[in-house]
């Protein structure tokens, strides 16, 4: 697991893995060394914003905007981001 | 994935449409200049290189796959080195939307090869070794190689392209996992592999020199255990342990046809890369079919596709989803039919001649001489060409 901290630093996805749309599953992966993860929609909606170097507060600012009202909206995202920090799907950057 | 319902025919056809081949391998040719004796690749090997698929026959098959969904493409082979086009397969797999893995024993590779496969988009490279010194490298691949994989091992790691190294295990290696933990780590890879051989091909004819003792499987996890908890989070270390010596089997390949794709270096399209070895079965090949078209409708494909294939004791067995009855070529090899429960499941009628192996690899042998292997060159491989023709 990285030494990430969510509240101040800032991060992207692992350059080992790669984001894309799948037409043939309907979904974005995420591609890494001899495998890959289905993501789910809302899984995928943050994981785009983590294609360039971002903070936690930048993330949910962008994702209010885009889902404005949502109840839980951070709880949501930190326990997604703390999830993939340690898959390493994100790294410090 | 769908799960197709045992007893149920009317899903079948829907089923082959649902499944995608996430997963292509693409052996490029079977020259190689290693000679390992426990080669999963057939025993026959052509001395004709013109039946290779050229350049842009692969790129049309690769763009066919992609199409069908295919996502992780493996280069392999042989050793995938030998093709001179390898840096141009590359960059149009790329371009396609592959995430692209280059499976090599290293022997051909240098800096300059790096950087050209680096910038042609090469995602991830594995490199194999024999043995975890210069002499037990050389003693099981057949070629002084050790430094020279040292060397390429450090190079890849410089110019950034995601690593992994790959140690194939057998009784006669299998004492060096410690060694090799510690050589890797020194070396600086991030990730490894000890993967105890397959027995398909030449791994299966040299079976009897090849399979370790219980007691050496034993080992050779604890000491793999002990070195990951000296070492925590620095390297991830994989142990894949002979499936003999467990009492469930493996599924084929995350079962026949529904996620793996293999291509022979002439175009065959294999449900698994050791298919060949199943009688009376046609191999259809893409110079002659479309991809999609042997994906969904061949015989090759749906013949043990999903659970209506499957005789008792796997056709009634609650636990059939879970491993789909094992690997196919190894019920034919051990059973003679491959429809069989694959014969490692304790529930086979035929588990005692896996247990027959095992327990001879376990007994009194290791006191004795090793026995010798046959390796994998052209001159070893003519007795079986001649039994082919």
């Amino acid at each position: 697991m990285s030494s990430l901290n969510l509240d101040i630093d800032s991060f992207a996805i692992n350059p080992q893995y790669r984001f894309q749309w799948e037409a043939a599953q309907q979904c974005h992966v995420l591609l890494f060394p001899e495998g890959l993860v289905k993501l789910s929609d809302s899984a995928a909606e943050i994981l785009r914003l983590c294609q360039q170097p971002t903070t936690l507060a930048t993330l949910l600012s962008a994702l209010e905007k885009m889902f404005p009202g949502v109840v839980g909206l951070e709880d949501d995202v930190r326990e997604f981001l703390s999830d993939a920090r340690e898959q390493e799907w994100i790294t410090p950057a | 994935m769908p799960e197709n319902k045992s007893g149920s025919p009317q899903l079948r056809d829907e089923n082959n449409h649902n499944f995608i081949p996430m997963w292509l391998l693409a052996e490029l040719t079977y020259a190689c200049p290693v000679q390992c004796p426990y080669c999963s690749n057939p025993l026959q090997i052509s001395a004709n290189r013109k039946q290779e698929l050229t350049t842009e026959q692969w790129i049309d098959v690769l763009s066919q796959a992609r199409e069908l969904g295919a996502v992780q493409l493996g280069f392999s082979g042989g050793e995938p080195l030998v093709r001179p086009d390898l840096a141009v397969l590359i960059q149009e797999a790329t371009s396609l939307g592959f995430y692209t893995n280059l499976i090599t024993s290293a022997i051909g590779l240098d800096a300059a090869k790096i950087a050209a496969f680096k910038a042609a988009g090469l995602n991830h490279i594995q490199i194999s070794f024999q043995g975890s010194n210069q002499e037990s490298n050389k003693k099981f691949g057949g070629t002084d190689s050790f430094r020279h994989k040292m060397e390429m091992t450090s190079e890849v790691i410089r110019q950034e392209i995601p690593l992994g190294l790959n140690f194939v295990l057998h009784r006669q290696n299998i004492h060096q996992v410690g060694e090799f933990l510690e050589t890797a780590e020194l070396l600086g890879a991030e990730f490894v592999e000890l993967a105890n051989t397959q027995y398909y091909g030449w791994a299966k004819h040299n079976q009897q020199g090849l399979l370790p003792s219980r007691k050496q499987v034993e080992d050779a996890e604890r000491v793999t255990n002990d070195f990951r908890s000296r070492h925590k989070g620095n390297m991830d270390v994989f142990f894949v342990a002979p499936d003999y010596y467990d009492d469930r089997p493996k599924k084929c390949s995350n079962g026949w046809a529904t996620t793996f794709i293999t291509l022979t270096p002439e175009g065959d399209v294999l449900p698994c890369h050791a298919a060949k070895v199943i009688p009376g079965l046609d191999f259809p090949n893409v110079k002659q079919h479309k991809l999609s078209d042997i994906w969904r409708y061949s015989d090759l494909f749906n013949k043990y596709r999903g659970t209506n294939w499957m005789v008792e004791p796997c056709a009634s067995c609650p636990e059939r989803m879970i491993d789909l009855g094992g690997c196919r070529c190894q019920a034919l090899m051990l059973t003679g039919d491959a429809a069989n429960a694959d014969p490692v499941c304790s529930l086979s009628p035929f588990h005692d001649r896996v247990t027959k192996i095992t327990d001879r690899a376990s007994g009194e042998l290791d006191s004795n001489e090793p026995v010798p292997l046959l390796f994998r060159n052209m001159k070893n491989a003519e007795q079986f060409n001649q039994d082919q023709s």
